[in-house]
């Protein structure tokens, strides 16, 4: 590698100069396939057990092994979870991406790196701590081909020696990773001890990161979005479940499966309280759905966009026909032949509008895994209370990553089941139609085979209040007309969008699912920085709440903050705002492929109000990362 | 005044309650003989209708289930599609009967996915397609099913290879595969009193000419040609368990199939050699018929044993769809259990 292109930039203060405790992110650069989440994860925990707030970023490519993939591992003692968009530690272990990986960092990060790749050559504003990993390696694992498996808790160790993170903690979170597997527990802690001796034997502590112990992770969990959404499921009392598999939602359905092995199989019996099937693609998955919802079971499925657009016509027909139906939406970038790695929130505009002729459908729309958990359940309720499809819109980012988060409370509210017929219903009601609205919600009974009341023939939207074949114009427009009632409806009854405040603020911020995290990070950096407020509004479903309303009337400006390109939140919300309100919404708009960052959304803000702002550096793997198919 | 004592059947149910709407199918239509068969042989197996489910895709094929079993469950999906839809509702329960009716393009063209994914499955469902080799409701352009050389009305000519259904259905796994003709009354309704008994995936493959867009000479799917070239396998006389009838049957020429259900299927072969459960036989003798233009009718293929797809999935006996929550919803103990070991 020759010393690069740049002019070396001039030293600063003195990088250890200042300490920053518990306030930094690390960045990992492997190669996808080298076994790195392992020591990834067991970083992430022993900084979880030293009591410090942290969260983990996977950001992989499309690829089973040999393209570059980077894990960042984030500390913060203020709790802020969203990504950081600065790297302040590196460590460097794929020689593909490492110069371009250091060459974007800011002045002042560290590096640790192996040896071979010299890349102390590149630039004199950062730290770096050279470590001959193959060297170390070979040292502790006599078995060559285990070496791979066990080389990258080297820097495990080497982290725990420059961060001051107890040693202990890490062991504790290996065996926590590996479970009961003894040898692999040994060969790892050795790596980890290799790495840790080293450090100490060779490094000086030079840059100003530390991790010290703090008491603000006691009872904390570490989950995924979709492994807590598949919890949720499973407590709402699904019993029918059918997929195809697709990044990034498949580990949702992959933990049902493992959850419901474990906690859903009849004792007395041995056998399973529900059925999961693999169906041939997502067509049938939802096919299977609405034909279960209709029979009466809580169905679901999970998918992304491409699955999404697949479920077209199967979804205005459940809109139609009225049958339940749970469909997770684990968001990803673009078509398949995109980053289907990547996370976005691309899937709004066509989902909330999916199928043909005059359908819109209800949303819900998580930020965090706890809310995962819990929309999952409201999911199976409002689609039984509503006789409709409900999508629940998550995204890789949420879905994939690891979380921290309350443990999660159990469910205590009875399951809503709808609108069911039954005799003493019936016999208050006289007369039975399937699609007649008896009480003025737009909302109708059902019946469901089996359950001994009339029967009638489902099909489209040709019918009358009765179900009986009709292609009447009456007849079809007082139909569409009942499920825009009944839409109507269900803006009473969908989770209310989170409100905060400021009585001072001019400008009110408007975001839903994981931007979350960075919105909330920018606005103390806001206020803190450069003394603007703000109020904030995160939307949580659609159809849209009164709040609203009240929120975009209470500030001069609203920033839409949002994870893709057109604006999609911005456009539903313009779709029933009068021009007045609709003037005064802005775009806040994030849509590289990473998760949004608070440095974006402030500066984002600012520029729009006027204030100068300074160009900062990309990070590395925004220009440097590939993506396969 | 005198009351007339009503008709009902084994489990005290009048004929009306198996009947349906008025058919809007054309007058003729092979269709329309089909659902009747269907009143019939659900009438006289007692089957009650308030346990049915009826399903099809789309097509005038797919219109029909709206013409029998009037006091049953049905649905009429999207097209192609009733396959998946069929699976969800028996997987939510179980005690469910279904039948399914869809048409050659809805199962051979736009559905021919979800169909094959079907029979491998061997989820209980009887699946009747009501062939014609034209799509009917679109009019009368050509489907899958089409015989090679066959012609529109407008003089078109298909060149394409068509697609046999039944040799397909028992390649893939399907348990009971058989064919009959929309015209054979007799035969029909034996076939169909048979699906019933049998616990798995029966399919069904029924002759049924268009009479609007494809009852012409050059088709092959018209009911003179049909009945000229029509070899019926075996005679199917079918002994349900309840019924005390013994058949008249010649010791030697009869193949008994034990059912499902425990009653009892009797093949009367026309040709000696036949033995339905002979897979191999089975496709030889699909290949054979056809390649001397004929169709091959009654049951071609069957395997009473195989598990279906919901024993397959361990599922308990009774319907999901009405556990109670305490056998749905784990306990405390359990989330518990988890959030400890996400700690
Ligand atoms: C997605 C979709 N594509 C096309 C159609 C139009 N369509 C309706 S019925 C039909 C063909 C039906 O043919 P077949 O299944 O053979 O039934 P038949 O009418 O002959 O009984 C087509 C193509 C549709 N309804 N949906
Ligand atoms: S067009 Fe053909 S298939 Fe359709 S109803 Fe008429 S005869 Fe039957």
């Amino acid at each position: 590698m020759s010393p690069i292109d740049v002019a070396p930039q001039e030293k600063t203060t003195p990088l250890s100069a200042t300490r920053v405790v518990n306030d930094f992110s690390i960045q990992v650069a492997t190669v996808n396939g080298s076994g790195s989440q392992t020591a990834n994860l067991v970083l992430l925990r022993s900084i979880l057990l030293m009591g410090v707030p942290v969260s983990g970023k996977n950001m992989f490519p499309s690829n089973i092994a040999g393209l570059p993939t980077w894990y960042t591992i984030r500390a913060s003692k203020r709790g802020y979870v969203g990504r950081k968009k600065e790297v302040d530690f590196l460590v460097a272990m794929n020689p593909e991406t490492a110069k371009e990986d250091v060459m974007t960092l800011e002045p002042g990060a560290a590096v640790v790196y192996d040896e071979p790749l010299k890349l102390n050559e590149l630039r004199s504003d950062l730290t770096f701590y050279p470590a001959p990993f193959d060297k170390l390696v070979a040292a502790v694992c006599p078995d060559a081909k285990l070496r791979r498996l066990v080389r990258n808790m080297i820097y495990d160790g080497i982290l725990a020696k420059l961060l001051d993170i107890d040693l202990a903690y890490m062991e504790q979170a290996l065996s926590r990773q590996l479970g009961k597997k003894a040898k692999a527990i040994t060969l790892n802690a050795a790596a980890l001890k290799a790495g840790f001796d080293y450090a100490e034997t060779t490094f000086t502590k030079q840059d100003p990161f530390h991790v010290e112990k703090m008491n603000a992770t006691a009872g904390k969990i570490l989950i995924e979005g979709n492994a807590a959404a598949a919890i949720g499921c499973m407590m709402a009392g699904v019993t029918v479940v059918a997929w195809y598999p697709i990044t990034p939602s498949s580990s949702l359905c992959e933990s049902l499966i493992g959850y419901m092995r474990k906690y859903r199989i009849d004792k007395e019996t041995g056998k399973a309280t529900f059925a999961i099937v693999q169906a041939e693609d997502e067509i049938a998955s939802l096919g299977m759905v609405i034909g279960a919802g209709w029979a009466g079971a809580r169905a679901m499925t999970a998918t992304a966009g491409p699955g999404i657009s697949l479920m077209s016509e199967f979804a205005g027909l459940g809109y139609y026909a009225e049958t339940p139906a749970v469909i997770f939406d684990v968001q990803r970038v673009g078509p398949s032949t995109g980053l289907p790695t990547r996370t976005a929130q691309g899937d709004l505009l066509s989902t909330a509008f999916l199928s043909h002729g005059d359908t819109k459908h209800i949303l819900l729309i998580p930020h965090s895994v706890e809310e995962s958990y819990e929309l999952a359940m409201v999911a199976f309720d409002l689609a039984e209370r509503f006789q409709t499809p409900i999508f629940v819109m998550m995204d890789l980012d949420l879905g994939m990553n690891n979380w921290m988060s309350d443990g999660f409370k159990y469910p205590t509210k009875p399951l809503d089941r709808g609108k069911r017929l039954t005799p003493e219903i019936l016999a208050k009601l006289g007369e039975w139609g399937r699609y007649k609205d008896v009480d003025g919600d737009g909302i109708p009974y059902r019946t469901v085979p089996g359950d001994g009341m009339p029967a009638f023939f489902t099909r489209g939207s040709g019918h009358n209040p009765k179900a009986q074949y009709s292609e009447r114009p009456d007849d079809y427009v007082n139909n569409v007309d009942r499920l825009s009632r009944k839409f109507e409806t269900a803006r009473t009854h969908v989770p209310r969008p989170i409100v905060d405040t400021d009585k001072d603020a001019r400008i009110g911020i408007i975001g839903y699912g994981t931007s979350h995290w960075a919105i909330t990070e920018s606005r103390d950096q806001l206020r803190e920085e450069t003394n603007v407020k703000t109020s904030y509004l995160r939307v949580r479903a659609y159809p849209f709440t009164e709040d609203l309303v009240k929120f975009i009337d209470a500030h001069d400006r609203i920033y839409v903050v949002e994870q893709n390109r057109d604006a999609q939140l911005a456009m539903l919300m313009k779709l029933e705002l009068s021009p007045e309100r609709c003037a005064k919404l802005r775009n806040v708009l994030h849509y590289s492929g990473l998760p949004i960052d608070a440095r974006s959304v402030s500066d984002d803000i600012l520029a729009q109000e006027g204030f100068e702002v300074t160009k900062r550096f990309t990070p590395a793997s925004a220009s440097s990362m590939t993506g396969g198919e | 005044m005198a009351t007339v004592p009503l008709k009902v059947n084994r489990i005290g149910l009048e004929p009306q309650l198996y009947k349906g709407g008025k058919t809007t199918l054309c007058a003729g239509c092979g269709h329309n003989s089909i659902s009747e068969r269907i009143i019939e042989a659900f009438y006289e197996m007692g089957v009650d209708p308030q346990q049915v489910v009826k399903l099809s895709g789309i097509g005038c094929s797919s219109k029909s289930p709206a013409y029998f079993l009037g006091s049953s469950h049905g649905f009429n999906a999207v097209h192609g599609r009733m396959p998946s839809v069929g699976t969800g509702a028996m997987l939510a329960n179980q005690k469910l009967i279904a039948i399914g009716v869809s048409g050659d393009g809805d199962t051979g063209a736009i559905g021919i996915g979800q169909f094959v994914h079907l029979m491998r499955r061997n989820l209980p469902i009887i699946y009747i397609i009501e062939d014609n080799g034209c799509y009917g409701l679109t009019k009368g352009q050509f489907s899958p099913t089409a015989d090679l050389g066959s012609t529109l009305k407008n003089g078109v000519v298909n060149d394409l290879q068509p697609i046999d259904t039944c040799a397909l259905a028992i390649q893939l796994g399907a348990t009971f595969v058989a064919r009959s003709f929309s015209g054979d009354k007799k035969q029909l309704l034996n076939l169909l009193k048979a699906a019933l008994s049998h616990r798995g995936t029966v399919m069904l493959d029924v002759i049924s000419p268009c009479v609007t867009f494809n009852d012409h000479e050059g088709s092959t799917k018209s009911y003179a040609y049909v009945k000229d070239h029509d070899d019926p396998l075996e005679e199917v006389s079918f002994v349900p368990f309840f019924e005390d009838i013994t058949v008249e049957y010649e010791p030697g020429s009869v193949q008994e199939v034990k059912m499902h259900d425990g009653s009892r299927l009797l093949l009367k072969k026309l040709d000696e050699a036949y033995d339905p459960t002979d897979k191999i036989q089975a496709m030889r003798t699909l290949h054979e018929t056809s390649r001397r233009g004929e169709f091959a009718t009654g049951i071609i293929y069957i395997e009473p044993d195989r598990d279906d797809f919901l024993k397959q999935l361990n599922v308990v006996d009774e319907p999901l769809a009405s556990l109670p929550l305490d056998r749905t919803r784990p306990p405390q103990a359990a989330l518990d259990e988890i959030m400890e070991s996400l700690r």
